[in-house]
């Protein structure tokens, strides 16, 4: 949009994924003078929500910079050599599919500084706190912006050690066992998709992506391509997650601070499907075209089961987890990702890509809301919330329940709001998969996923009704607060962007379609 | 008619040859100190390591050899040979006893017999260095016994210590067997072969006459057995933890480092050097063993109880069993590639070593405070003293392999590149299984390490923290392993070059 030198454009880029790093060493040194603020305690927490706001004030500039008329081609840049022996290279660029994520993560990461800073998650000091959510940060912009592929394995294992951390630390009850469920959960994952990785990079000769994606798979035999999508398939369906590989998924969310559940379902699972699309879609379309039918069976039964799982846990008696229930509803959106990955279609993907921008700031809003919900009653459990007639959320504290069900609705893919387009287009695209995909079966799991789509609408209204809803309360009960300002400032970029993404999907469409295309066609250029 | 004396080219053997000079000094220094000047010994050790390891530089080119054969044969063979192969693992054993030599200040100073001490570390390290130059089994098996014999004693050195007898017993007893058995198996290449070269030996076993054909295999396969305790891979593991446990703690780190890179040094010469053409033979044997190894080791590291004592050493004898199986594995896969896979070896052995050493430097400085050097007692360390905490934590995830330990993470890509590049996907999914394994025990040591002090509620800022002054030859030691750590993290090429060249 604005015309912004080249190797200012290399900057901006190399210090979104360098700048949290250093941010984090700072933040384990003492405050300088001038610095101290009211105590360590609150230089710090400043501290993150000045590195963050910088990194996504860089990341705006850097998206009013690149050039829209050309989101196909990679912008921004860097290839220096690295590691001279393993043919690794430090090669950085965004293009219309890792840009929009880019913008995400930064803005996820800026408002769980921001709320942190307000309210601060019970646990030990937020000095830690600070510098693992800044390594979390740079490892997740990272991901979305390293063109090579063990550099890509290197951010994908760096953001494992500071959300185990997180969860272990400041979670709630049952985190040290959630916390290693997570690590010990994707590690496994990553590591097979480390053996897909080298086996593609030492067939191909090079572990770059916009040469592998150029070759378009051409350099690899089928049975090379077959092994390494299933390895690094495996890997990425644990982190997006995959039915049935999601089991780590509730308890880590459950357990996990509100701005890490935030973060986990707001930018750490669009990991997964962002390397579905990036690597395994454009480098390996044979082996790729083997797995998509079975791809497609997995993530429309984890629609299914997503649903159903929300169904019985919103059910009164149930006692039933209202965070637990959103990670399971995580599943269920993931699947409708996935499901638009596996149709290998220019429909199917955006549509893929769209849910995954829409999931994070809708999930991401979801977390915050239950969290304030949790944080004002002191449990997040349906049935003490509820108690008899429903929490009544309207009445006692009405932007507060406006805002839950604003989510919700948005969550359940009203047209009009973030959630419908990308859902919509990916069961479009399962309509019509690409060629040599079997096209009944691909029908029939358009069929099972918009059926999913009806029973999301029916758990998430329930949920409406149970908490929202209700009859008058006790006399005597204590009043709980509303929306605070620190909470309307950390929300309202949400809601904002999730009416304008409901409202103008073309905003995001403009930036992927092209990058989609020519990535199905052979990869950027 | 040509002389038979054999040039000696003595730049070329300088490294091992002063340590063991530097070692005698020492032993008859002893007699003419006083007590109270024994330190002296100490740092005249360490000098004369920092001194062997500047030896290396003239060498660096890569080229020289000496005590070469003087008959006219069809292949060159020198029994000593200064190739970039021997180089670095020269600098890793010298620059692994230096460290040692550091560790081991406070200890000679208070518990151990300084001049033995010294004698008998220095003696090691000059076999250990001496091994990977050796180029005829002759050679290669007395600088083993060399390596070994002192270190034997140096187990047993810690005076009235029941355990530390029983260790040194059951080290020697188990070491010898093997070293009796590789012994018959260089007399049975011998008798079929007729040399004792191993590029010599390379080229009889090609065409070994048919009734010999079984001689020359059991004599392959009996050469392997002796290196393959050196390396402790399993089963010839069980002697680690006991005698890691019963050891004074820098002998354990010197065990686990130097001990482990003598090992595997003989292996990589005799498969690759000397056997290739049996590569059907051991290829799938090291392949086997590596994955028995590794998963033994991890497997009983994880069950390695926090509270009982010395349980830090325990476990990082059990990880270092583990470790020796990810080390083996791409010497595995030379047996099944043309590519030059020994490289992978050798930077992860280099990145093991530093943080291996680094994590058994800040074990030992912990255990001046707790004696038991339970995993307990590393709870709220962080709380105590940061910089030991961030440093072990930094070893030990280099250990697991995970960022922000980035060497740790790239040693084991080669590894399993290696192990992918030679077509052996088995290996590389069970060393992946372990990899998590691991994991498991080196994370859950990490966390204990920012935990609240025991007592102390969660959250709770710590009270007024105990110092203690860490003496300055272990903070040194530390130090430069950290260094070191950090240095290769941010350019691995350092270490990794050596994984895409040829070192012989």
């Amino acid at each position: 949009m604005i015309d912004i030198s080249e190797s200012v454009m290399q900057f901006l880029l190399a210090l979104i994924v360098a700048g949290p790093l250093l941010g984090a060493a700072a933040a384990l040194l003492p405050a300088p003078p001038g610095l101290k603020g009211r105590s360590p305690d609150q230089a710090v927490l400043r501290h993150g929500v000045t590195v963050t706001g910088v990194i996504l004030l860089a990341a705006l500039v850097l998206a009013l910079g690149f050039d829209h008329d050309h989101p196909s081609k990679m912008q921004a840049t860097t290839d220096i050599s690295w590691i001279r022996a393993l043919d690794v290279r430090i090669h950085l660029g965004v293009d219309g599919i890792s840009l929009p994520l880019l913008v995400l993560t930064a803005l996820l990461t800026f408002l769980c500084a921001l709320y942190s800073y307000f309210k601060m998650p019970s646990g030990p000091s937020p000095k830690a706190f600070v510098a693992l959510l800044l390594v979390l940060e740079s490892g997740t912009l990272a991901t979305f912006a390293v063109l090579d592929l063990v550099l890509f394995f290197l951010a994908f294992e760096m953001v494992l050690v500071p959300m185990y951390f997180l969860i272990a630390r400041w979670g709630g009850e049952g985190r040290q066992a959630a916390a290693w469920k997570f690590i010990l959960y994707t590690l496994l994952g990553s590591v097979v998709m480390l053996l897909g990785l080298l086996l593609i990079g030492l067939k191909a000769g090079t572990f770059d992506m916009v040469a592998l994606a150029t070759d378009n798979g051409r350099g690899l035999t089928t049975s090379v391509q077959v092994i390494a999508v299933l390895a690094i398939g495996l890997g990425l369906a644990v982190k997006t997650p995959m039915w049935p590989l999601h089991s780590w998924l509730p308890d880590a969310h459950t357990a996990a601070p509100t701005v890490g559940s935030v973060l986990l379902a707001g930018v750490l699972l669009k990991m997964g499907t962002y390397g579905f699309v990036r690597i395994v879609l454009p480098i390996a379309p044979e082996g790729m075209a083997t797995f998509a039918p079975y791809l497609a069976a997995f993530a429309v039964a984890g629609i299914i089961y997503g649903s159903l799982a929300c169904l019985a846990l919103v059910k009164p008696g149930n006692k039933g987890d209202l965070k637990r229930l959103i990670a399971y509803s995580s599943v269920g959106h993931m699947g409708f990702v996935l499901l638009g990955i596996a149709t290998m279609t220019p429909t199917g993907v955006n549509g893929a890509l769209f849910a995954n921008i829409a999931h994070g700031l809708v999930t991401g809003l979801l977390f915050f809301l239950v969290g304030a919900v949790k944080d004002r009653y002191g449990t997040a459990d349906l049935d003490t919330l509820a108690g008899a007639t429903g929490a009544a959320l309207y009445g006692r504290a009405p932007r507060l329940g406006a805002l839950l069900a604003f989510a919700a609705v948005a969550s359940l893919g009203l047209p009009g709001l973030a959630g419908f387009w990308g859902e919509m287009l990916a069961l479009f695209g399962a309509f019509d998969p690409a060629e040599g995909l079997s096209r009944p079966a691909f029908l029939t799991f358009m069929a099972i996923g918009a059926f999913g789509t009806l029973l999301t609408a029916a758990y998430l209204l329930l949920v409406v009704r149970r908490v929202c809803m209700g009859g008058p309360r006790p006399a005597g009960e204590t009043a709980i607060a509303d929306v605070q300002g620190y909470e309307f400032a950390a929300w309202t970029p949400l809601v904002a962007l999730t009416v304008l993404a409901g409202l103008w999907p073309a905003v995001l469409l403009g930036l992927t379609d092209p990058a989609v295309q020519q990535l199905l066609a052979g990869g950027p250029r | 008619m040509t002389s038979l004396v054999q040039s000696v080219d003595w730049l070329t053997i300088a490294p091992p040859t002063l340590t063991a000079v530097v070692a005698l000094v020492v032993l008859v220094a002893d007699l003419f100190l006083p007590q109270e000047r024994k330190q002296l010994l100490g740092w005249t050790a360490i000098g004369g390591l920092a001194a062997a390891l500047a030896l290396l530089l003239p060498l660096r080119s890569g080229d020289r050899e000496t005590f070469c054969l003087t008959a006219a044969t069809q292949v060159k063979a020198c029994s000593y040979t200064a190739d970039e192969f021997t180089l670095v693992i020269q600098f890793l054993v010298l620059a692994g006893a230096l460290l040692t030599a550091l560790l081991s200040m406070e200890a000679t100073r208070e518990k151990l017999p300084a001049g033995e001490f010294w004698f008998l570390l220095l003696s090691s390290a000059a076999g250990a260095a001496l091994l990977p130059a050796s180029r005829d089994l002759a050679t290669l098996v007395v600088a083993l016994e060399v390596a070994s014999l002192p270190a034997f004693a140096l187990v047993g050195l810690k005076r009235g210590d029941r355990m530390s007898g029983e260790a040194a017993l059951k080290f020697f007893l188990s070491s010898v067997t093997a070293t009796a058995v590789t012994l018959l198996g260089v007399s049975f290449v011998y008798a079929a072969t007729g040399t004792l070269h191993l590029t010599e030996i390379a080229q009889s076993l090609d065409d070994v006459p048919g009734q010999l054909q079984t001689l020359a295999e059991a004599g392959v396969a009996l050469t392997l057995v002796g290196f393959a305790f050196k390396t402790a891979a399993v089963p010839f593991h069980f002697w680690v933890p006991d005698t890691y446990v019963g050891a004074p703690l820098p002998v354990a780190a010197y065990l686990s480092v130097v001990g482990k890179a003598v090992g595997f040094t003989g292996l990589i010469l005799v498969t690759v050097v000397a056997f290739p053409s049996y590569a059907d033979v051991w290829g799938p044997a090291l392949a086997a063993l590596a994955a028995l190894t590794m998963t033994a080791g991890n497997v009983a590291a994880l069950r390695q109880s926090a509270t009982r004592a010395r349980s830090a050493v325990r476990l990082l004898a059990w990880s270092s069993v583990a470790q020796a199986g990810y080390l083996l594995v791409p010497i595995a896969a030379a047996a099944y590639s043309s590519d030059d896979q020994i490289g992978s070896t050798v930077a992860y052995a280099l990145m093991y070593a530093v943080v291996n050493l680094g994590a058994f430097a800040v074990v030992a400085l912990v255990a001046r405070t707790h004696p038991e050097a339970r995993i307990s007692d590393f709870r709220g360390l962080y709380a105590t003293s940061p910089g030991a905490a961030l440093t072990l934590g930094f070893f030990l995830l280099n250990l697991a392999g995970l960022p922000p330990g980035i060497i740790g993470l790239f040693a084991k890509v080669t590894v399993f590149s290696a192990a992918v590049d030679a077509g052996l996907g088995w290996l590389a999914v069970i060393m992946g299984v372990n990899v998590v394994i691991a994991l498991y025990y080196y994370l859950r040591w990490t966390a204990l390490l920012f935990r609240a002090p025991e007592g102390a509620p969660e959250g709770a800022p710590a009270g007024t923290p105990v110092r203690h002054t860490a003496p300055a030859p272990i903070t040194l030691a530390i130090a430069l392993t950290a260094v070191a750590g950090v240095v290769l993290s941010g350019y691995p090429q350092f270490v990794l070059r050596f994984a895409a060249t040829t070192l012989f």
